[in-house]
């Protein structure tokens, strides 16, 4: 066991894990933040994106021993509020994006670090970016649309943890 | 649930009920700032109207959603079905999900159910409770209840500005005779139904506060993950846990029961206080495992050579027009093909789950993503062998389900896992085990032959070849009969074409391999080959594919909407570059009829698809927008039936581990998709599921039409048609 000194959504947390723990399971089970999900563990289907320093990682692979001390994770939970989301959730609400939801935080988390690379991103990039997250319920259409809208109203600076 | 059960259940309605006990049970409420997730406490009473309408002093309206929401939009379609009768708007309900009591009527999320089964009974329970509102607050007036006016949760007196709101007349209210039959409103007076309104329950699911089966915490809960036999049905000899137990946090490695379709097998649990020690400590458990001859038996290979070989043997007759086998005898212009589907996952992105607790009083609770609470509690019932008044279900949101999840083998295995550890456990299967245990969508063959008249279709037979869901989960299945769910979706009542000789067979080919129900059920399968081979007779007779249906469906005539509806798409659609085609195919199941039209293009070897058009008929319905998301998500998911691996078994074993060996569509291979909505006034059909047979077989259509080589099997590899 070791200790570990997360940052996430900008607070601290102090947790004691393994360090082969994946980053996945100590924000679910030790930090008890659910909305990050677990689909398939080896970083396949993206439902567990997460942002560290602004990047998309799977969290379901990236055990707790590489992350470094200064390093700053957002979840899903950080990049808005429930009074206040944020452009992208906005653009979801507006498209009606979800079905059954479960992949829509992982999709959600990459397309807000996509849209801080590619402001006005063109299909094809929505395509690169977007491929490692898959979506049972076939909404795949509804979040180009939702990208493309929040592409309009996004303010890059504000994304993600920056 | 009908009207009459709700006036003898009218003395349950009097007390005042409580809702929720555990402090979990999950609604959606709606506030000034948008909505959110809300926890009902043991202290939230309401006065019951009915089991479906309960209303507290403040006047807090709380509407009970009676089917499990797994993205289909029950959440919404059911409190819809109340609230407009009711006279409320959704932005005054909260919303709580029943519990399987037997007041609620059948809550199983399946078959595309919910709003063609609801549509009346569910109007009634909001009518029947406006019009007690309505007769209290005419008593308080003096007044005859025509002079009052029901709107936004509120009673009006006619003509003037006095108003009581519904929290001030509940209670005097539910003292009053349930009235029979409540005066329904007119479909033109409708301010929700079939209208667009935004679902209440999506803010929670961008914000990450939506709250899963998987996301269940309950005080004091521990965590588990199992480890079945890889031949699903393997007996357990003997097993090591010993490197297991060194990882830190692992409690304890026990033995559990597993139900597969048909009978049960040991299985393996490893219990933590993490659920990551659980699944790190699960890889290191090494196990001995008696497969008998399943290493034989639990086989594709082997079970599509025994389809194959039915084939070439009658099935059991299900349904006969005419003497087809003479007629295709005696005819010169024939044809016969056999059309093949693979076994598939439902690979919902949530894996199973469950989390129980099996309190030391002998009372138990559940909180699960399962389809139908009410099964849930028979299913516990029976499990522990005790009484259902000892049982609370408390069913969550579920992360996608397509059917699997209504297959609750997870669940009694969370239950017995709580009944050893004697705590509150939570289960989660890996996605190791979600994937290769299954139940599986059977691999099916349809094989067809079809007689071509004069400048017609004359006859067409069709012999359904595979295992049956009802033969292998209940035994429930004679070899001399034929499975009444395909053979009702093949029958000539439910495909309306107009044949005047028509056959329909089904030849069970029995395998170890588990199956189960899969979004559209057997229809998924079949549709591929029946209208396949509707297009392959019709070429042959040298008719447009279109134009040999609208003949066939002549009298039928909501039908022949559809295709013309098809072909004004097709007529006022820029002219197709070269190097395109497109594919239609058509087919009804739950009550709806839906078709699709796809344009592939050619792209190197094989074709991209470019377009998927679709269109569905399912009579009046809740929101269309949801149709539509329904529709397109029945897109993607019949494209990827299609042109994606199947499962196989070989050796005894599912071969396919994860989403990288069973693969399913991803964002770069959608392709534009245009959702239709045939307008009327027709009774509900099914919305979940209609939209997604028809789509393989119009891609199957659309490679003919491209490429003049007519596909069989699927999946098709769409990069190397040649």
């Amino acid at each position: 066991m070791a200790i570990f000194n997360l940052t996430i959504n900008d607070q601290r947390y102090k947790i004691e894990a393994e360090e082969d723990m994946p980053l996945l399971w100590a924000i679910r089970d030790l930090v008890g933040l659910k909305g990050t999900k677990y689909g398939c563990g080896i970083a396949q289907c993206g439902a567990c994106t997460v942002h560290l320093d602004g990047q998309p990682v799977r969290s379901c692979s990236l055990p707790l021993g590489v992350i470094k001390k200064k390093q700053k994770i957002t979840t899903i939970e950080g990049i808005g509020s429930p009074q206040l989301l944020h452009a992208v959730q906005e653009a979801w609400v507006e498209e009606q994006v979800p079905q059954c939801g479960y992949c829509q935080s992982g999709q959600i988390m990459s397309a807000v670090a996509l849209l801080a690379q590619h402001p006005e991103p063109s299909d094809d990039q929505i395509d690169t970016y977007m491929n490692g997250n898959l979506c049972r319920c076939g909404t795949y259409d509804r979040i180009r649309k939702a990208i493309h809208r929040a592409s309009g109203s996004a303010k890059p600076k504000t994304m993600g943890t920056h | 649930m009908s009207i009459s059960s709700l006036s003898t259940e009218r003395r349950r309605f009097l007390k005042q009920s409580l809702l929720g006990t555990a402090g979990l049970m999950i609604g959606v409420r709606a506030h000034a700032g948008g909505h959110a997730l809300v926890k009902l406490f043991e202290n939230n009473i309401s006065t019951e109207l009915n089991p479906f309408v309960l209303i507290d002093a403040k006047g807090v309206i709380t509407l009970v959603n009676s089917r499990p929401d797994m993205g289909q939009g029950s959440i919404q379609a059911v409190t819809s079905l109340i609230a407009e009768e009711l006279e409320v708007r959704m932005d005054q309900i909260q919303i709580v999900h029943s519990d399987g009591q037997a007041k609620y009527g059948s809550q199983g999320s399946g078959g595309s159910s919910t709003v063609r089964g609801l549509w009346f009974d569910l109007r009634k329970a909001g009518a029947a409770a406006k019009e007690m509102l309505v007769r209290t607050a005419a008593g308080r007036w003096n007044t005859s209840p025509e002079s009052c006016q029901a709107r936004d949760g509120g009673v009006f007196l006619t003509g003037t500005d006095k108003k009581f709101s519904y929290g001030e007349l509940a209670v005097d209210a539910a003292k009053l005779d349930v009235p029979k039959n409540p005066k329904l409103k007119d479909p033109k007076d409708f301010k929700i139904l079939g209208k667009y309104h935004k679902r209440s329950d999506i803010p929670s699911k961008v914000n990450g506060t939506a709250v899963f089966g998987i996301d269940v915490v309950v005080p004091g809960m521990l965590y588990a993950t199992v480890i079945h036999a890889p031949s699903v049905q393997g007996k357990l000899v003997s097993y090591d846990a010993t490197q297991a137990m060194a990882v830190a946090g692992v409690k304890q490695v026990i033995k559990t029961e597993h139900s597969y379709p048909g009978g049960k097998s040991e299985a393996i649990a490893v219990i933590a206080e993490n659920y990551w020690a659980a699944l790190k400590a699960s890889k290191l458990v090494t196990a001995q495992w008696d497969d008998g001859d399943l290493v034989q038996t639990l086989n594709t290979g082997q079970y599509f050579k025994d389809a194959y070989a039915a084939a070439a043997k009658p099935g059991v007759r299900a349904e006969e027009d005419g003497d087809f086998d003479a007629f295709f005898a005696a005819s010169e212009k024939k044809l016969e093909s056999i059309y093949e589907t693979p076994f598939l996952a439902h690979a919902a992105i949530e894996p199973v789950n469950a989390t129980a607790h099996v309190k030391e009083d002998g009372s138990v609770e559940v909180w699960a993503p399962i389809q139908g609470p009410d099964g849930a509690l028979g299913e516990t019932a029976d499990y522990l062998g005790i009484a259902t008044d000892k049982i609370k279900i408390h069913p969550q949101l579920l992360g996608g389900s397509f059917g699997r999840k209504a297959f609750m083998d997870f669940m009694k295995e969370a239950i017995d896992l709580s009944r050893q550890v004697k705590a509150p456990v939570k289960l989660i299967w890996s996605r190791e085990e979600d994937m290769m245990q299954g139940p599986f969508r059977p691999a099916m063959l349809s094989r067809m032959r079809g007689v071509i008249g004069n400048n017609r279709l004359s006859a067409l037979s069709h012999q359904a070849i595979g295992e049956s869901i009802q033969g292998q989960h209940w035994n429930g299945l004679a070899d001399y009969q034929a499975d009444d769910w395909l053979a009702g979706e093949l029958s000539k009542e439910n495909h309306k074409y107009g044949f005047p000789v028509h056959h329909l067979s089904y030849s069970r080919v029995k395998t170890p391999i588990p199956i189960l129900w899969w979004r559209s059920v057997y229809a998924s399968n079949f549709a591929w080959g029946q209208e396949c081979f509707i297009d392959e007779m019709a070429h042959k007779a040298g008719l447009d594919p279109l134009a040999a249906r609208k003949q066939l469906l002549r009298n039928s005539k909501r039908d022949l909407a559809i295709l013309e509806k098809l072909e004004e798409i097709i007529k006022s659609s820029p002219a197709l570059p070269t190097g395109h085609a497109r594919g239609i195919a058509m087919f009804r199941s739950f009550e709806s009829m839906s078709a699709a039209m796809v344009e592939i293009a050619r792209k190197d070897k094989g074709a991209r698809i470019v377009k998927v058009t679709s269109i569905i008929d399912c009579g009046q319905y809740v929101n269309p927008d949801n149709v539509k998301a329904q529709t397109e998500g029945n897109i993607a998911m019949g494209l990827s039936s299609a042109i994606k691996g199947g499962i196989t078994f070989s050796e005894g074993k599912c071969d396919q581990t994860n989403y990288h060996q069973f693969q399913v569509m991803r964002m770069s291979e959608m392709p534009e998709v245009e959702v239709h909505i045939m307008d009327n006034l027709e009774n509900p059909g099914g919305v979940g599921e209609p939209g997604l047979p028809p789509i393989a077989p119009a891609l199957g259509n659309a490679i003919f039409n491209l490429t003049q080589k007519r596909i069989y099997k699927l999946p098709v590899d769409l990069d190397n048609l040649v």
